[in-house]
C-alpha cells in the first residue's frame, strides 16, 4: 500500500523535474514542475477522435496499456511493506504484465495503418525484446542471491554489507535506469521532444491518440518512470525504518530525474542502429551481476 | 549586358555539341542557366555555361519548334536533367533520350494541363520486402510544403524521391507583369525568405546592368556586408537546427540564441530582421553609417567567443560526432554530374563559389578563398558552416576598416536598353543565384529567369540519404537546408 502511494506521488513530479532540469540547463526558465500533470488533466477533460481506418483494437489499447502499468505497480514493494499483491515469482508477473501493455500499444499503432506508426512499433518491439533478457538476468541473480522469488522478500533479504554487494547494487541501478530509459523512450535511445516522425520511437506510436486516451498513455508513462525509480530505491533501503527510507525514496527519485534531465541536455541521441547494440550491453552488465551473485554465494571454486 | 543579337544562334545539332562539349571532362565549367522562351511560335533556348577558371560565361542560343523531338543534353551530361524537364514542362518540347521527363513545378502556363500535382509519377519498386514511407506535403515542423517518398528496406533507405511545386507562385511571370521597379524588387525579396539579400542583390545587378547604371562604392559595400551577415545568421540557425535533429539540446539553444543578435542587428540597420527593404537597385536605402558599423563590431565581439566555444564543445562530443560522420555522403562524382552549387558542391571537394570564380560587389578586393571539404557527409557540411561563419566575420571586420563615403545623390535611371540580355550571378549563403533578363524592342522585360541554388541541390539531398537509415533523414535534410519556394518560384 505504501509503495502505491509513494509511487503515485513521485510520478506526479518525476517528468516535471526532468523537463525543468533541461530548461535550466539550456538557460530557459521552463514550465512548472506540475505542468505534465496539468497537461494530463486537460487531456482527461477532452473527447477522443478516432480515425476511420482503425478498429476496436485502437480504442481499447490505451486502457489496457494503462491498466497493465497499474497492475505492475501493485506488485512493487517498499522495503518491509509488501506491494498490494505479492506472491512467489511476482517479478515475472511484473515483467509480462508490462509486456502485455506494450503489446497492445504496438498493435494499436499498427492498427492505424500509418507507415510512421508501423516503423515506431517495429522499433519499440525490437528494443523491448533486447531489454527483456537484461531485466530477467538481473532479477534472476537477485533471486539466486537471496533465495526468494518475490519482489518484497528479495529486496528485504538484500543486505548491503560487502563491497561486492555495493557493486551489485550500483550495477543493478544502472541496468534498471537504462531499462527505464528504454521503456519510457527517453534519451539517448529516443528523443521525447522531437517533432520528426522519422526519428521517433514511442512518440510516433501515439500520434493518432487524442484526448482521454492520450491522457491515459501519458499518465502510464509517468507512472512507469516512478515504478522503475522505486525498484532502484528498493535495492538500497532494505530494512531501514520508514522515517529514514521514505525521505530516501524521494531523494533518490529526485536524483534520478535530475540525472535524466542532465543526460538529455548535454549529449546527442544515438544513431538508431546503435540503439540495439547499446541495449544489448545492458544484458552483459546483468551478466556481470549474475557472476557477482555467484561469487558471493561461493559457487566458484 | 549584351544585345540579344550578339548571342550566337546556331542549329540544335551544333548547340547540343557545343554545350555538352564545354562540360565534357571540365569540372571547372558548369551550366548556370539553360532555359527557353517563346519567340512567335518558336521557342528560343538559351544556354549559359560559366567557366570558373577564366571567369567567362559562354552563351549560345538555338531556335526550336515546340513539336520537335530533340536529343537531350542529359544523355551526355546529367546536370542538364532538371533544365530539360523544365523546358519540356513549359513548352512541350520532346526529348528522345531523357531518362524521365517528370514535371518540375507545375507552372500555371505549363504546356500539358492534364499533369497535376495529384498524379505525379512516383518511382516505385514492386517487392514484398520493401515499404514506402510518404512524408508531407504538410510537415510536423513549421516548414514549407514538399512531399518526400522513401522506398525503404526496413530502416534503410533505398531511394528517396522529392516532389516539389506546391509553392509555385509564378515569380518569373510576376516580374513581367508588374511594371514598377519597387514592385519587382519586392518580388525578388520574396523568392526565398531566407535569401532576401542574395536574390535582391541579383535582381538589382540585373536592373542596374540593363539600365547601364554605375553602382557607387557605398552601395557595393552595404550589399557585401549584408550578404555576409545573412550567411552568418542562416549558418548559425542551421547549426542550431542540426543540433535539434540529433537531440543535442545545448547546441540547439546556444546556436539559436547566437542567431538572434545577428538578425536583430539587421533590424537595427534596415528595420527588418529578414533584411527586407535593405537592397534596392541603384540606391543605398540604409547606408552603413560609422555608428552602425561601431554597433556591428560590438555585436560581433560578443558573438565570436560564444560561437567558438560552442563549436569546440560540439565537435569534441562523441555522441554528436557519431551522428555527423559518414552520414549522408554524396561523392565528388555525383555532385559534379548533377551540377550542385554552393555548399552542396564544396562539401565534396568541388570548388563552386561565385565569390571567387566570378567575383561581384567588393569580393574582388577581398580575394575570397572558398572553404572546401572532401567527405561530402553531414560533418563536412557542418564544418563548412562553422568555417564560413568565421570567414564572414573576418571579412566584415576587414570591410568595416574602410567605410566609404555616402553617395546621397538620387539615382537617375535610364530606361532599360532594348533587345538586351543580361545575367547576374551572386553567391548567396546557399550557393550560386543566377538571374537572367531579356528585354524587348521597347526595353520592356520579355523574359525573366531565376535559378535558385536549391534547383539542383535538392537532388543532392535525395542521393545523400541512400543507404542511410531513415531516421537520419532529418539531419541530412537540415544539413542541406534547401528552399522549397526558391525551387518552386
Amino acid at each position: 500500500m505504501l509503495s502505491l502511494i509513494l509511487i503515485v506521488i513521485a510520478s506526479a513530479f518525476f517528468t516535471g523535474i526532468i523537463i525543468r532540469t533541461k530548461s535550466i540547463a539550456s538557460g530557459r526558465k521552463g514550465p512548472g514542475i506540475f505542468q505534465p500533470i496539468r497537461d494530463v488533466l486537460r487531456l482527461f477533460k477532452k473527447g477522443v477522435v478516432y480515425s476511420e481506418t482503425t478498429s476496436f483494437v485502437f480504442q481499447i489499447a490505451p486502457t489496457i496499456y494503462f491498466s497493465s502499468i497499474v497492475m505492475a505497480l501493485l506488485v512493487v514493494p517498499f522495503g518491509r511493506s509488501k506491494g498490494i499483491i505479492s506472491f512467489d515469482g511476482d517479478f515475472i508477473f511484473f515483467a509480462y504484465v508490462l509486456a502485455l501493455g506494450k503489446f497492445f500499444s504496438i498493435i494499436s499503432a499498427m492498427d492505424t495503418g500509418s507507415s510512421f506508426e508501423g516503423m515506431g512499433a517495429s522499433r519499440e518491439a525490437l528494443y523491448s525484446m533486447f531489454a527483456e533478457p537484461a531485466f530477467f538476468i538481473l532479477m534472476g541473480s537477485l533471486a539466486l542471491l537471496t533465495g526468494f522469488t518475490s519482489f518484497q522478500e528479495m529486496f528485504a533479504a538484500l543486505h548491503i554489507g560487502s563491497y561486492i554487494s555495493y557493486a551489485l547494487a550500483i550495477l543493478g541501478t544502472f541496468v534498471l535506469m537504462m531499462i527505464a530509459m528504454v521503456e519510457n523512450s527517453r534519451m539517448p535511445i529516443d528523443d521525447p521532444k522531437t517533432h520528426l516522425e522519422l526519428t521517433m520511437v514511442h512518440e510516433v506510436m501515439i500520434l493518432d491518440n487524442s484526448g482521454f486516451d492520450l491522457g491515459l498513455i501519458l499518465t502510464a508513462g509517468y507512472l512507469k518512470f516512478a515504478i522503475y525509480g522505486a525498484l532502484v530505491v528498493n535495492l538500497f533501503i532494505g530494512m531501514f525504518p520508514y522515517h529514514f527510507s521514505i525521505p530516501m525514496f524521494f531523494i533518490i527519485q529526485f536524483v534520478l530525474a535530475t540525472g535524466v534531465g542532465l543526460i538529455e541536455s548535454f549529449m546527442a541521441r544515438f544513431r538508431m542502429s546503435h540503439n540495439a547494440q547499446f541495449i544489448f550491453v545492458l544484458t552483459s552488465v546483468s551478466l556481470l551481476i549474475f557472476f557477482g551473485a555467484l561469487l558471493i554465494l561461493g559457487k566458484f571454486a | 549586358m549584351i544585345p540579344v543579337s550578339d548571342i550566337p544562334e546556331i542549329e540544335y545539332e551544333d548547340f547540343f555539341g557545343l554545350n555538352t562539349g564545354f562540360l565534357f571532362n571540365s569540372p571547372e565549367r558548369h551550366c548556370v542557366n539553360y532555359f527557353g522562351y517563346r519567340v512567335g511560335k518558336q521557342v528560343k533556348l538559351i544556354c549559359c555555361i560559366a567557366d570558373d577558371s577564366t571567369q567567362k560565361i559562354q552563351i549560345s542560343s538555338c531556335m526550336v519548334e515546340s513539336t520537335d523531338s530533340l536529343d537531350s543534353f542529359t544523355a551526355r551530361n546529367f546536370c542538364f536533367e532538371k533544365f530539360e524537364r523544365e523546358i519540356h514542362e513549359n513548352f512541350d518540347i520532346g526529348y528522345k533520350d531523357h531518362p524521365w521527363l517528370k514535371p518540375v513545378r507545375y507552372a500555371h502556363n505549363r504546356a500539358d494541363q492534364t499533369k497535376t500535382i495529384a498524379n505525379y509519377p512516383f518511382y516505385s519498386i514492386e517487392s514484398d520486402e520493401l515499404h514506402e514511407v510518404g512524408v508531407g506535403p504538410i510537415h510536423a515542423g513549421i516548414i514549407e510544403p514538399g512531399h518526400f517518398r522513401f522506398i525503404c528496406n526496413g530502416e534503410q533507405i533505398l531511394h528517396l524521391e522529392i516532389q516539389l511545386g506546391y509553392q509555385h507562385r509564378g515569380i518569373e511571370q510576376q516580374f513581367l507583369e508588374k511594371k514598377k521597379l519597387l514592385q519587382r524588387t519586392t518580388i525578388a525579396e520574396s523568392i526565398a525568405g531566407d535569401t532576401v539579400v542574395g536574390h535582391t542583390t541579383a535582381f538589382s545587378q540585373v536592373w542596374e546592368s540593363l539600365c547601364g547604371f554605375k553602382v557607387s562604392r557605398d552601395i557595393e559595400f552595404a550589399r557585401t556586408i549584408a550578404l555576409e551577415l545573412e550567411r552568418m545568421a542562416v549558418h548559425t540557425g542551421d547549426l542550431s537546427g542540426v543540433c535539434t535533429d540529433i537531440a543535442y539540446q545545448l547546441g540547439n539553444s546556444v546556436f539559436g540564441r547566437l542567431r538572434t543578435p545577428i538578425i536583430n542587428y539587421m533590424q537595427e540597420w534596415c528595420g527588418s530582421r529578414l533584411s527586407k527593404g535593405l537592397v534596392r537597385p541603384g540606391r543605398n536605402q540604409f547606408p552603413l553609417t560609422p555608428e552602425l558599423a561601431h554597433r556591428l563590431a560590438a555585436v560581433l565581439d560578443v558573438y565570436e567567443p560564444d560561437f567558438l566555444e560552442m563549436n569546440e564543445q560540439m565537435f569534441q562530443l562523441p555522441s554528436v560526432l557519431s551522428r555527423f560522420e559518414r552520414t549522408g555522403v554524396v561523392s565528388y562524382d555525383d555532385v559534379l554530374s548533377i551540377g550542385t552549387v554552393g555548399m552542396a558542391a564544396r562539401m565534396s571537394g568541388l570548388n563552386r563559389d561565385i565569390r571567387s570564380s566570378h567575383p561581384f560587389g567588393l569580393y574582388p578586393e577581398i580575394g575570397h578563398q572558398p572553404i572546401i571539404k572532401h567527405h561530402g557527409d553531414v560533418y563536412s557540411r557542418v564544418q563548412i558552416r562553422k568555417a564560413e561563419v568565421k570567414q564572414s566575420m573576418q571579412y566584415i571586420r576587414n570591410l568595416l576598416q574602410g567605410i566609404p563615403e555616402q553617395d546621397d545623390s538620387e539615382p537617375s535611371f535610364e530606361n532599360p536598353k532594348p533587345n538586351s540580355f543580361t545575367l547576374s550571378l551572386v553567391e548567396g549563403w546557399r550557393g550560386e543565384i543566377c538571374h537572367c533578363a531579356i528585354t524587348g524592342d521597347k526595353g520592356e522585360l520579355i523574359m525573366y529567369k531565376v535559378k535558385d541554388p536549391s534547383f539542383h541541390n535538392w537532388l543532392a539531398l535525395a542521393l545523400s540519404v541512400r543507404n542511410n537509415e531513415i531516421s537520419d533523414f532529418p539531419i541530412c535534410n537540415k544539413s542541406f537546408n534547401l528552399s522549397y519556394s526558391g525551387h518552386d518560384l
